[in-house]
């Protein structure tokens, strides 16, 4: 069947979703925030490089370490759902897959934050 | 998914070479793509030899001068000759450009021509714009008041002119839309960066009462926010205008209104 749609009809499409600007500006905040997180985390693990199980347990139980790796692992599993989502947009364009990717997305990252963030708690409090 | 290769009936095959010109002393190559919709072939590159010294220095002098001298089924859109009108916007040895403001002497090797990349082709190098025109209209780019219209011009500051600077000085040829690789993935949704910078060009006029529905219309994740300042537009645009820019404070009005 001939479309008979004109150009116009087809740009405007189902019209402006009033939204984006949240998931912009998050992206900035959390990129921002990865900047001393990422660099905290990285000074971390190299300090904690050879010491003995005890050492690294009891490094990562105090309540500042804990706390700081908490925000890591929220900033980051938020920017990488964030970030992945851009690229599952741009490129996959059949309706079913970007749909089923999009809330694959979402699903492993909260994944990843949750045991990540429970494995810290569990540190923490005695595990 | 997206495209990584070409539809079969889309690829390119080396075409005819046309002969050389007699007795002509220096001689330029110039490949081009050659599509014809009628004649069920698949596209081709062209090989012919341009006259320099019997033809103008600029690439679509030599454009001109094939299609008087060798093949006058060569197909191209060309108007102004200076740089105004953008009809003649094409991809020049792997850079969108105006073929009229594009000298031989500025490309080396054979001066390669295609049309403007990621655009359904209606005939050689001449795209369909349809849809980018169409976005163009969807933008509406002129002047909504609300205000009584004055006895006379809507009247602006110097200070708010100088505003539009950079923006006003788009024609519409295209080589920034068509260079944008978010655009070829997107362009049934995203504007791409010639008419987010039409918009913000109406946005940023002082005379304009109509800034809070045009951002409105914009705030979208595909229509504005597919940009991912590539820049590739920035690089292409032959007036030297810098679209990404443009998009970049549309971003910011958009953070600015809700903070």
């Amino acid at each position: 069947m001939a479309d008979m749609t004109t150009p116009l009809k087809r740009v405007r499409g189902l019209g402006s979703a009033r939204s984006g600007t949240d998931h912009f500006w998050q992206q900035r905040l959390t990129a921002l925030a990865n900047v001393p997180l990422i660099i905290f985390f990285v000074i971390l693990v190299i300090s904690l490089a050879g010491e003995s199980y005890e050492v690294v347990h009891d490094r990562l139980a105090s309540p500042w370490v804990a706390i700081f790796l908490i925000l890591t692992i929220i900033s980051i599993t938020h920017h990488m759902r964030l970030g992945m989502q851009i690229v599952i947009e741009d490129y996959v364009h059949g309706e079913p897959q970007r749909i089923l990717l999009l809330v694959a997305n979402i699903f492993f990252a909260l994944i990843v934050a949750s045991a990540s963030i429970f494995a810290v708690l569990k540190i923490s409090f005695g595990g | 998914m997206v495209e990584l290769t070409l539809p079969k009936n889309s690829k390119v095959s080396s075409g005819k070479v046309w002969d050389k010109p007699q007795g002509a002393k220096s001689l330029r190559e110039f490949r081009i793509y050659r599509w014809n919709p009628d004649d069920g072939r698949t596209p081709r590159i062209d090989t012919y030899y341009v006259d320099t010294e019997d033809c103008g220095p600029m690439i679509l002098d030599g454009l001109i001068w094939i299609k008087n001298k060798i093949d006058p089924t060569l197909s191209f859109r060309r108007s102004c000759r200076e740089g105004i009108c953008g009809s003649c916007a094409m991809n020049i040895n792997g850079i969108n450009h105006l073929a009229c403001t594009s000298g031989m002497d500025e490309v080396t090797g054979p001066v390669t021509l295609y049309p403007l990349p990621h655009m359904p082709v209606v005939k050689d190098l001449i795209p369909d714009l349809t849809n980018f025109y169409a976005q163009l209209r969807s933008v509406e780019p002129w002047l909504k008041t609300v205000s009584p219209t004055p006895q006379r011009e809507w009247r602006q500051s110097h200070e708010d002119r100088v505003k539009l600077d950079g923006l006003y000085e788009c024609i519409l040829c295209a080589c920034c839309q068509t260079s944008c690789p978010s655009y070829w993935w997107n362009s049934d949704r995203y504007l791409g960066p010639a008419v987010l910078l039409q918009a913000y060009r109406w946005i940023n006029d002082s005379r304009d009462e109509g800034t809070g529905e045009r951002l409105d219309d914009l705030e979208d994740p595909f229509r504005l926010y597919r940009c991912h300042t590539i820049m590739n537009c920035a690089n292409a645009c032959p007036k030297g205008l810098n679209p990404a820019k443009a998009i970049a404070e549309i971003k910011k009005l958009m953070v600015e209104r809700q903070i």
